[in-house]
């Protein structure tokens, strides 16, 4: 049994190592970084269904207050784990497209740092899952945010990536500053930052309602802005687009996935303060009907695969910040919406990667990523075309992929929330996604290929795939072991009610 | 055995998918498929009805009676039948692909899976999920080998069934939250025992039932949500029109005999709109299908299309047999799905067969063929006949049950006055599908027609499954209606 911090502590240190060594190295090829890196994250994967749980409650005042290891936050951990490993394996096959925009003497020089930085965001997200404390969540958040700063803007003599590195610096320090800034509200009410503490100072205070929702408000924009909610998503599209495909992907999931999660523990002292739940609940809802629409309806119109998926990325927020705004009903067998969100993260990691996949490769080799690039690829690679349709039909919610559970646990609270409205709008928003993530299936399947040459995909890459293949089919039928795991004890956010 | 019976098509289909076997894997598939169902048949226990077979997994939720369970009752083992039928026809009916065959074949037989798995589920979760297996198959089918506006055609399906089913399945976690949290199930053998005990009141069953209608009309094409069905029939390729008319049509109406009937039968009396029940809507609506959606079938100078408006007609005395919540409305209702899924299959195989040697299903290009393929004129002929509701075949049994439904004690007057105006749909449909039989088959041959050939080999055998199985049911509804009558019984408890 090992402590869950044993964890973090092995990706850091295996970090720093490939770091040092990657410094002192003469090889030309930095092809084993990232497959050291992908055998040892394997391992601290493993290790990570062998850690010691956590008591329930700390003592107060010990070191390890700030730190939660429950199965809400293991489950996490795991998340960011598998979504560094898929990013990896992704970072291969991008070695020609990148080695093309860092200017170099040498081949292969500057290049990389790109497979280590990977490793501390991971470390950033797994810290921020196990954040019981204001400070350390902010400390782990801007790990994850900063590290994103460079890979971002990796690509040095490429304008687009170098638009969208910057874009996301000037948007994100704004964002955190809004983010610190309520914190600091948060701490000045309530002299706590421990969010247990927070929750009941916060529950007893008296008459300072308007600057419980001043402090709550700037918390929303600066997470507002990690999980791409409107009005905070006007950054998405062009970062989506000019980064490195595989940085996209790790934005896409981590960073999603990360700012869920402490949306989810920074709302609960809020949300246990009763005489402003009902207006929480309207600014939550708000946010998604407003995130919902923008996402779905502005991908339709696009034909880059990249971007599109950066608007889909935006409607999957709001799809998620609805179940976020039906926390306030009583809870039903569909579970806490907690377990509801992590699901849906869960299930939007192996579909995103799965996509993002396909994605590099066969956008290394057409040259483009237009969907036009996609054209006939079903005879030019069954294998990635049908990967891709899976992906795809997952995102879009096709029944019996894990993609179809999120989004049915997310209905399932909404009704049960009684938001008609929202349900509403859900339902033109899933319409409109079948449009454009099946306007990828139609490219592929129904169009005539330009070029005929096979693709070529490493056997590392195709064997991924099909491991997420199966692993979208399998959850999508039976759920269990994800939610289970998720569930395993009375999770913290599970007491938000 | 059910879960043999839902892996082989699955099972054959990725195999296809994946590039191994020809089309001779898909027609084995079917046999084997339609084999094993008459296997269940023979070995289902009519005496003890409710459903047999059942097997069930562990509940897939902490907390909600959420299993992968199977199961069959009279109902679901008539659809199967149905699907079986109609999956073998339709196999042996799918024209010569020079592309993809596998793609094709493997896709084909997904949709008679999501077909069967539908009828199979005993969960009322699965049964929806099965559902939706067929629609990315049907997206491909329509979009790369239809005929006509394939690709707007094939968009437009698509969206209005993907539309539907996220109504339906709000409409389903409703109902769900309707129930009593400790009696809350998705169960369907366990929900027929809970609905039992009318335990929703009547107020709070107007809105699931709203919006089931509404998720379920969409599937079935009912008025107003009806404008994709006909396009879709008439530009998808031949096997697809036959399993999406004939068979997985009928995963919506299945779905309101066991959901919506039971559950919320008060709601039919309920008023929705002023003075207007749901019930007055629903006939409302089902009157638009059958009369003005038949008067647009008369209008039309396609054969595929006449096929086609003709298949959302009839969904307007399905629909009838269902809004008089009765016995013998509801048997009817029953039977019908089980007919008029053969004969709608019957019909497409034909045209699609004609359009494989014409290319063009206009009446104006067409005439004469009953001298060039008999064959296929004989087995139109019977198909058209049933369509129509002439007696000897289960159409008329079923059409006849439904309109007595209509009749009962205590129906209201516009259920009466509903019943007498869908009579004359009946003539309607006469008139249309007469026309088109004379149009295509009969007078003069066209100079292409002479150069045609017939059906021949194994694909007679299997086209004339349908309509022999129709007259078959035609002679013994009775022996069919046994099977139906328990699950009825109990679903009007």
């Amino acid at each position: 049994m090992f402590a869950p911090i044993t964890l973090e502590i092995l990706v850091l240190v295996l970090g720093f190592a490939l770091l040092l060594a990657e410094s002192f190295s003469n090889a030309p090829s930095k092809r084993a970084l990232p497959k050291i890196a992908l055998f040892v994250l394997a391992w601290v994967f493993a290790f990570s269904f062998f850690t010691a749980p956590a008591p329930d409650t700390v003592e107060p005042g010990s070191f390890w207050n700030f730190y939660s290891a429950s199965p809400i936050s293991m489950m996490f951990k795991r998340i960011a784990l598998l979504t560094t490993m898929g990013v990896l394996v992704m970072s291969l096959d991008y070695e020609s497209t990148l080695a093309k925009f860092i200017p170099s003497s040498r081949p292969g020089a500057g290049t990389g740092e790109f497979y280590i930085l990977p490793l501390f965001t991971c470390a950033g997200l797994m810290l921020m899952a196990s954040a019981t404390d204001l400070v350390m969540a902010f400390a782990a958040l801007e790990l994850v945010t900063i590290s994103f700063y460079v890979q971002v803007a990796y690509m040095r003599s490429n304008s687009a990536s170098l638009e969208a590195g910057i874009k996301y610096l000037i948007l994100g320090a704004l964002s955190t500053g809004f983010f610190v800034y309520g914190l600091t509200w948060v701490f000045g009410l309530t002299g706590e930052t421990h969010f247990d503490k927070v929750a009941l100072k916060l529950a007893a205070l008296e008459n300072s309602d308007t600057a419980i929702l001043f402090a709550l408000l700037l918390v929303l924009v600066g997470l507002g802005f990690k999980v791409a909610a409107v009005p905070f998503q006007s950054w998405v599209p062009d970062v989506y687009q000019g980064a490195p495909t595989p940085v996209t992907a790790f934005l896409s999931v981590g960073s999603k996935a990360a700012g869920f999660l402490l949306l989810l523990r920074v709302l609960e002292p809020f949300l246990g303060v009763s005489s402003i739940q009902p207006k929480v609940l309207a600014v939550l809802g708000t946010m998604a009907g407003a995130t919902l629409i923008y996402g779905n309806l502005a991908a339709l119109p696009q034909n880059n695969l990249k971007r599109l998926l950066a608007y889909s990325s935006i409607g999957h927020a709001g799809y998620l910040l609805l179940a976020v705004a039906s926390v306030g009903a009583t809870v039903t067998g569909f579970g806490a919406v907690g377990t509801t969100i992590g699901f849906y993260l869960f299930a939007y990691l192996l579909m995103t990667v799965l996509g993002f996949l396909v994605l590099t490769a066969v956008s290394t080799q057409t040259k483009g990523e237009e969907i036009q690039h996609f054209n006939g690829l079903s005879k030019r690679s069954p294998f990635l075309a049908f990967a891709l349709l899976v992906a795809m039909s997952s995102l879009a919610g096709v029944p019996l992929t894990a993609g179809f559970y999120g989004k049915f646990l997310v209905f399932a609270h909404a009704v049960n929330a009684q938001l008609w409205v929202l349900v509403g709008l859900g339902v033109v928003t899933v319409g409109a996604g079948f449009y454009y993530y099946l306007r990828v299936v139609a490219a592929m399947y129904w169009y005539e290929p330009t070029d005929t040459a096979p693709i070529h995909v490493s056997s590392l890459s195709k064997a991924v795939m099909a491991l997420l293949v199966v692993c979208i089919f399998v959850f999508g039928v039976n759920p269990r072991p994800i939610l289970s795991a998720l569930q395993g004890a009375p999770a913290k956010v599970a007491a938000a009610h | 055995m059910l879960t043999t019976l839902l892996l082989v098509p699955i099972v054959t289909a990725i195999a296809l998918l994946l590039g191994f076997g020809n089309r001779s894997w898909a027609k084995a598939s079917a046999l084997v498929q339609l084999a094993l169902t008459l296997f269940v048949w023979s070995g289902y226990d009519q005496t003890l009805g409710g459903y047999q077979f059942v097997s069930a997994s562990e509940p897939l939720f902490a907390g909600l009676d959420l299993r992968f369970s199977l199961g069959v009752d009279g109902l679901s083992l008539l659809l199967l039948l149905l699907t079986g039928l109609v999956t073998v026809a339709a196999v042996w009916m799918s024209p010569k692909i020079e592309k993809r065959a596998n793609l094709f074949d493997g896709s084909v037989l997904l949709i008679s899976a999501g077909a069967a798995g539908a009828f199979l589920a005993k969960d009322a979760f699965f049964m929806y999920a099965f559902h939706e297996l067929a629609l990315i198959p049907t997206f491909l089918l329509i979009g790369y080998w239809g005929s006509g506006e394939r690709q707007n055609v094939a968009w437009k399906v698509t969206i209005f069934l993907a539309v539907g089913s996220i109504v339906l399945l709000a409409g389903l976690v409703d109902l769900y939250l309707a129930i009593p949290a400790a009696l809350r199930s998705f169960d369907l053998q366990k929900l027929q025992e809970v609905a039992a005990q009318h335990l929703i009141p009547a107020t709070a069953q107007v809105r699931p039932w709203l919006l089931l209608t509404a998720g379920f009309g969409i599937l079935i094409s009912l008025f107003p949500f009806h404008s994709w069905a006909a396009p879709a029939y008439a530009s998808a390729p031949t096997p697809v029109a036959m399993l999406h008319s004939g068979v997985l049509k009928k995963f919506g109406l299945y779905g309101i005999i066991r959901l919506v009937v039971p559950f919320l039968p008060e709601a039919f009396k309920q008023p929705v709109w002023g003075n207007c029940t749901a019930q007055d809507l629903l006939l409302g609506l089902l009157l638009c299908n059958i009369l003005y959606i038949g008067l647009v079938t008369i209008a039309q100078r396609k054969l595929d299309y006449v096929i086609g408006y003709s298949s959302v007609m009839h969904m307007g005395y399905v629909f009838l047999g269902i809004a008089s919540m009765n016995l013998i409305g509801l048997s009817g209702a029953c039977l019908l799905m089980f007919s008029h899924g053969l004969s709608v299959a019957a019909l497409f195989a034909v045209s699609g067969a004609i359009r494989e040697r014409e290319g063009s299903l206009n009446f104006e290009r067409l005439g004469g063929a009953a001298k060039a393929v008999p064959y296929l004129a004989i087995c139109f002929a019977l198909a058209t006949f049933a369509s129509i509701g002439l007696p000897g075949f289960s159409n008329f049994a079923s059409e006849t049950l439904v309109f007595f439904g209509g009749f009962q004690n205590g129906a209201s007057t516009f259920l009466k006055t509903a019943t007498i105006l869908a009579l004359w749909g009946v003539v309607i449909s006469a008139v249309y599908m007469l026309r088109a039989y004379k149009a295509v088959f009969l007078g003069e041959k066209t100079t292409a027609a002479a150069k045609w050939t017939d059906l021949d080999g194994s694909a007679r055998f299997a086209l004339a499954a349908l309509p022999l199985a129709l007259l078959l049911a035609g002679f013994f509804p009775q022996y069919f209606l046994g099977y139906l009558k328990p699950t009825l019984e109990a679903a009007l408890r």
